[in-house]
């Protein structure tokens, strides 16, 4: 990762209007509410989920300099959250029961109406070409199917996707932090993502209200 | 892998991992070859670059550019 959360963006131009953002109310609680929910899936437990967020917090509103952009401080917050959280998963408590990782019948289950028999893929199930997926993020309302779908994840599979995808920590560290096999991590995260692209595809990408995708 | 010739279900697996370890150059090799042929595989692939970038959107302040 390249962003350094300890040190502060080097803006020099006057403080505008946008200087003040984490004391602007509405701006901050929505900052908390989007932090928690971040928080609360990396972190089953909802006391320590609140204690990183209130610690990201404070630590931002001490050094808050100056943002151009909301989006930039945004990022900010979230880099300082991120290592509060890593830093509590490298502390080495074990979040995850190793035991409840893998619920073996229903992913077999899952996985069978998605492949047949030889491995290949059900006709209805083949991955679409979703045609240009970046414009995507420009609509709010793609963001509330992501967070749909993410939602919708097994929990353990949402919590491990979260923490290599978003917070981007390495495979290893991950299997570390949470004693599992680096092939319990790898089986865990190829269910989660065929979840996750099912889901994507099937609320998204194949709905009216994108054209983009097309079965080919 | 037994043969040259891998099925999706294999090759979506190697897809899946190869962004969290290296593969093999054996691994390469027959997942090009699968790929090659195989679109819906293709596609998948693509995808999971997509699902990278929109987990880095999410979390920097997707809907606020002002």
């Amino acid at each position: 990762m390249t962003q350094n959360p300890k040190s502060k963006p080097s803006s020099d131009s006057a403080k505008g209007e946008s200087a003040g953002n984490l004391s602007d109310p509405k701006f901050l609680a929505e900052l908390r509410v989007l932090m928690l929910k971040f928080a609360k899936l990396q972190l089953s437990d909802e006391s320590l989920a609140e204690d990183a967020v209130q610690d990201a917090l404070i630590g931002a509103l001490k050094n808050a300099g100056n943002f151009k952009r909301r989006a930039a401080l945004k990022t900010w917050v979230f880099a300082i959250l991120k290592n509060k959280i890593a830093d509590i998963l490298r502390k080495g408590q074990k979040y995850v029961q190793a035991s409840s990782l893998l619920n073996e019948d229903q992913e077999e289950d899952n996985m069978d109406q998605l492949f047949r028999e030889n491995g290949h893929w059900h006709k209805h199930e083949r991955p679409a070409n979703w045609g240009h997926p970046q414009e995507a993020v420009k609509q709010d309302h793609f963001w509330r199917v992501f967070e749909t779908c993410l939602h919708a994840l097994p929990e353990n599979q949402a919590r491990l996707f979260m923490m290599r995808e978003f917070i981007q920590l390495d495979a290893n560290e991950i299997c570390e932090s949470l004693d599992i096999s680096t092939s319990n991590l790898h089986v865990m995260l190829y269910r989660a993502r065929l979840r996750l692209r099912e889901c994507l595809e099937n609320k998204w990408f194949l709905k009216g209200e994108n054209t983009e995708a097309r079965i080919l | 892998m037994k043969s040259i010739m891998m099925n999706c279900k294999e090759a979506t697996k190697l897809l899946s991992e190869k962004r969290d370890r290296p593969l093999s150059s054996k691994e390469k090799t027959s997942l090009k070859f699968h790929t090659m042929m195989c679109s819906a595989c293709r596609n998948f692939d693509k995808q999971m670059d997509s699902i990278s970038v929109y987990a880095q959107s999410y979390i920097k302040g997707k809907d606020d550019d002002e």
